[in-house]
């Protein structure tokens, strides 16, 4: 009898993948280089909104190493980008959607628009070329601002004369209407939600080949979602066949929802790889990544909170104005509208909730999702609206928190969803805890000394997360299902491969797939590799986004891994000549129960391939299994946030000094990894908070184009986050129990930092500050409030 | 306008023609193929192609490869050792989760050692204000702290590199 072997899940073992990334041989897009490698580079507009008059690419053609230069003219069959999600208006009536074209045609709509391609031997010689192109433009008036976006007086596209894309709404407007005539009191607010720039630090880059051998393409991209990619551009844009290309997506550095989507530069640069006859790489500037990746965020909204005199939150009233940006982006439609509005219910029971959105579309890059992608939005709406209702009502924001909680399950949200489990007073209870909540006078004091302001927030938090139920997905638009797909691969000597549809790109998967595997199969870590990211390889797969890997996922990989199981007990209750019913499996062996008879995992993997005793009559030869799995419901991560901040009223300076989080994931593979996780997202909702915020200018020239224009949070802007996974209430529908993890701290922690922000400046009469809460901004707000 | 020049990468010495407007990042991963080298801005701003010249952490972005006639350059590839094991830097960023996307981590991990050989006894806080030239978006730094603690306590006083 073997020894019983620790459990691999919950133990935070080192990373796989870690040896490749620091040692420098990790391969990412721009690090490959094909044979006869050739350059792309884009002209981009340099104006928000004009019609292209003319273009002349005379003088480039005739370039230095120029091979080829296309315009929007050469493109004009082939489709626009598509977006994956219709959005229809309350009157019933479809989005309107705009061709998103791959190449401008006629007009451009944002500051950095593609205009054109140059294909050259050299990147620099393409760019230099570039800039001999000769495009005669008739500048337009552009409309860059959210708010004032819908009517006015110049237009982003001629099928939305209004400019307004669709207007949604979700919820019983009536029984809203009737809610708020029996309230004690009404809480009302006004917010913006900054818009953002996702800016992972690897920019966007592509490699496309084509090869006449076999009249296929491959595809080398900074991808979240190879096969969605390829779907996309072969059946909606290029009108190739699927089977014709493979879209490999390497390591990946970081994505953060800006690598989801199907990008005009990767389409451009295959469409053009087989005219060109070489293979073509671009890579993106910074400053292309900033003109050009799909921003986040941008909301305006005014929203309104009922209670009744005891402090019961009676209904919800939210209006949103949602901006586009100048196209649909391929998730676009559906981030202010199903991500968005099912979540403001939050953790509470709220009766009645009623949301409208407006989708705007501006002179400004496409805004689609970014890391949380609509619940961030959600929950800083509905976190500081509860806040301002304590301050108004003279509770405790803590008290009205759990006087309105959620506390039995399933909870059915009259916005559409239904939480199968959760327990929102115990992450609530272990952050008061953690932060040291009674510890708070005390450190205000001690900063009072130091003439510097203290304030806390708070901030519970709920996201819907393992995107999701096809089902529920398509009734709410979605033009595709969201499953995910497995196949485990055991080799004849026992060795597994793994291949995910899901794609890694910092979240771990090399190593959170395999202690689930390993431990499943009761083989040893090493013994398992997971691979991902390439079409060639993964049967299918919908890709990384919305905290979707391990629950969906690894769900696919579960359940591909049980059929592995209940084959090789058939072969091994042939070799032991017993009933499929008596063998059992535990611990990497499978054994007739009660016995000593027995056949280790490698020796049925070698008879399933060297079939020399094998019940061919019965089983086929081989050990591998695909498995497809779709959830029956999202996932519903929780937790409370508490951040304290001191600030210096002489400069308005704000520093995060102490930030403590319990989260509630379910159960957890790799506590080392699910931490990194949370870090990451709260480094990113404080950046939102105090640091980030892309600003158009009123022509639409992007003012906030590099890193010395937008503040990223650097080491020293961030504190020490105090983080625990608290041991939850694991998810009753997926077989892992796992919820995902990958977007909470940016979605719990904006609305944290800014009620400790305006619970500092409370006592100087400061009501209002929008994100991102910079010293100038703080500082303007508390001259203000002395005047 | 091409121009010779002789340097040692990595321990070996490389002599070679470079256009006279060649960055090292440029002439590290497209003429010595070295990519472990990463470019992440076009302003100098994110440190991930730092690398070390002359023993200090340089962002290679930042310098013309003309200019570095008879300099000795080491990149994350110089530092790796040979017998598949890792730089005590390295090791310490593997064992705290430093990385996630990777995509920094050469650039962190060489500021990093430059850090560490010039302040081996940097508290905390002076490891964050070391660090505020590169730039990471998946870790929050946290970790990255945590393996340059580490990493200065195994680092041999400073005479590991």
């Amino acid at each position: 009898m073997s020894a019983v072997r620790a459990p691999l899940i919950g133990r935070s073992v080192e990373r796989k993948e870690d040896y490749r990334f620091l040692t420098g041989v990790g391969q990412y897009t721009d690090d490959i280089v094909l044979p006869a490698q050739s350059h792309g580079y884009f002209l981009r507009s340099p104006h928000a909104h004009a019609r292209l008059r003319s273009i002349d690419i005379a003088g480039a053609r005739d370039a230095p190493g120029v091979l080829a230069v296309y315009t929007g003219e050469d493109l004009a069959g082939i489709g626009g980008l598509p977006c994956g999600w219709l959005i229809k208006s309350i009157d019933g009536s479809p989005m309107k959607e705009p061709k998103h074209p791959v190449l401008a045609e006629g007009k451009v709509r944002y500051v950095g628009e593609q205009i054109a391609l140059v294909v050259a031997e050299t990147a620099a010689q393409a760019k230099a070329a570039a800039a001999l192109i000769d495009v005669d433009y008739d500048v337009l008036p552009a409309v860059v601002d959210t708010a004032s976006a819908a009517g006015n007086s110049a237009c982003v596209h001629d099928a939305a004369p209004d400019n307004v894309c669709y207007t949604w709404a979700i919820g019983d407007e009536s029984a809203v209407t009737a809610a708020f005539a029996q309230a004690a009191h009404v809480t009302r607010l006004d917010l913006i939600n900054n818009r953002l720039i996702p800016n992972a630090i690897e920019p966007r880059a592509a490699n496309a080949q084509y090869s006449a051998a076999d009249d296929s393409y491959t595809l080398y991209v900074t991808s979240q979602n190879p096969h969605v990619e390829r779907l996309l551009m072969t059946a909606f844009v290029l009108g190739l066949p699927e089977h014709k290309m493979r879209v490999i997506a390497p390591d990946v550095g970081g994505g953060f929802g800006s690598k989801i989507y199907l990008y005009a530069e990767e389409t451009a640069l295959v469409w053009a790889s087989k005219r060109v006859g070489r293979p073509i790489k671009w890579t993106a500037e910074r400053s292309e990544s900033f003109l050009t990746d799909a921003h986040g965020r941008d909301h305006v909204t005014t929203a309104e909170l009922a209670l009744d005199a005891q402090g019961q939150f009676l209904a919800l009233r939210v209006r949103t104005t949602a901006n586009m940006g100048a196209y649909l982006s391929t998730f676009a439609s559906s981030i202010p509208t199903i991500l968005y509005a099912t979540l403001l219910a939050g953790q509470y029971t709220t009766p009645q909730i009623h949301c409208t959105v407006q989708a705007v579309f501006t002179n400004t890059a496409p805004v689609d999702a970014y890391r949380g992608a609509g619940r961030p939005e959600a929950t800083y709406l509905l976190e500081r609206i509860v806040e301002l209702a304590a301050r108004e009502l003279g509770i405790d924001p803590v008290a009205l928190r759990r006087r309105n909680f959620i506390r039995s399950f399933p909870h059915a949200t009259p916005v559409g969803l239904t939480y199968d489990t959760g327990d929102y007073e115990a992450t609530l209870n272990r952050v008061l805890d953690l932060a040291d909540v009674a510890g708070y006078p005390a450190r205000k004091q001690a900063s009072a000394a130091k003439g510097l302001l203290r304030g806390i927030g708070y901030s519970c938090y709920i996201e819907a997360c393992g995107l999701a139920p096809s089902n529920i997905a398509g009734a709410l638009g979605a033009r595709a299902g969201l499953f995910e797909a497995g196949e485990v691969r055991v080799h004849p000597t026992g060795k597994v491969t793994v291949f995910t549809g899901s794609h890694s790109h910092g979240q771990g998967h090399e190593t959170t797939f395999a202690q689930v595997v390993a431990d499943r199969l009761g083989i040893s870590l090493e013994d398992v590799d997971i691979q991902h990211g390439d079409t060639g390889k993964v049967l299918f797969g919908m890709g990384t986004y919305g905290s979707r890997s391990l629950a969906v996922g690894g769900s696919a990989i579960v359940k591909a891994v049980d059929k592995i199981i209940s084959k090789g007990r058939k072969i091994a209750a042939h070799l032991l000549e017993a009933s499929d019913a008596d063998v059992e499996f535990e611990n990497g062996e499978f054994r007739i129960a009660g016995t000593d008879r027995k056949k280790t995992f490698a020796e049925i993997a070698l008879t399933a391939y060297v079939p020399h005793n094998y019940p061919l009559d019965k089983l086929e030869p081989g050990l591998n299994e695909n498995a497809f799995y779709d959830p029956t419901n999202f996932t519903y991560p929780a937790g409370s946030y508490v951040c304290e901040v001191e600030v210096d009223p002489e400069t308005g300076t704000v520093r995060v000094d102490r930030f403590s989080a319990s989260d509630d994931f379910g159960n957890v593979i790799n506590p080392m990894i699910v931490e990194g996780q949370v870090q990451g997202g709260i480094a990113q909702g404080i950046g939102q908070a105090l640091l980030e915020g892309c600003r158009y200018n009123e022509d639409g020239q992007l003012l906030t184009g590099s890193f010395t224009d937008y503040a990223l949070p650097r080491a020293d802007d961030l504190p020490n986050l105090d983080i625990e996974l608290s041991p939850g209430t694991p998810c009753t529908h997926n077989p892992l129990g796992a919820k995902g993890c990958g977007e909470a701290g940016a979605i719990g922690s904006p609305p944290a930092v800014i009620n400790a922000l305006l619970d500092a400046l409370a006592p100087l009469g400061v009501s209002r500050i929008d994100m991102p809460a910079t010293p100038h901004r703080v500082w303007e707000a508390i001259a203000r409030s002395k005047r | 306008m091409a121009v010779p020049i002789e340097m040692i990468v990595n321990g070996k010495s490389v002599a070679t023609e470079v256009d006279a407007d060649t960055l090292l990042s440029t002439f590290l991963r497209e003429h010595l193929r070295l990519t472990g080298t990463h470019v992440g801005c076009d302003t100098a701003s994110c440190g991930a192609c730092t690398v070390h010249v002359g023993g200090r952490a340089v962002k290679s972005c930042n310098v013309l490869t003309a200019q570095l006639a008879g300099q000795d350059i080491t990149t994350i590839e110089g530092i790796t050792p040979r017998d598949g094991s890792l730089h005590p830097m390295q090791a310490a960023f593997k064992a705290c989760h430093g990385l996630q996307c990777g995509f920094c981590t050469a650039g962190m991990v060489m500021s990093a050692i430059d850090l560490v050989l010039h302040h081996p006894h940097a508290t905390e806080e002076e490891i964050r204000h070391g660090l505020e030239g590169n730039l990471c978006r998946c870790t929050g730094y946290q970790n990255i702290v945590k393996a340059v603690v580490m990493a200065a306590k195994t680092m041999d006083g400073g005479q590991a590199s």
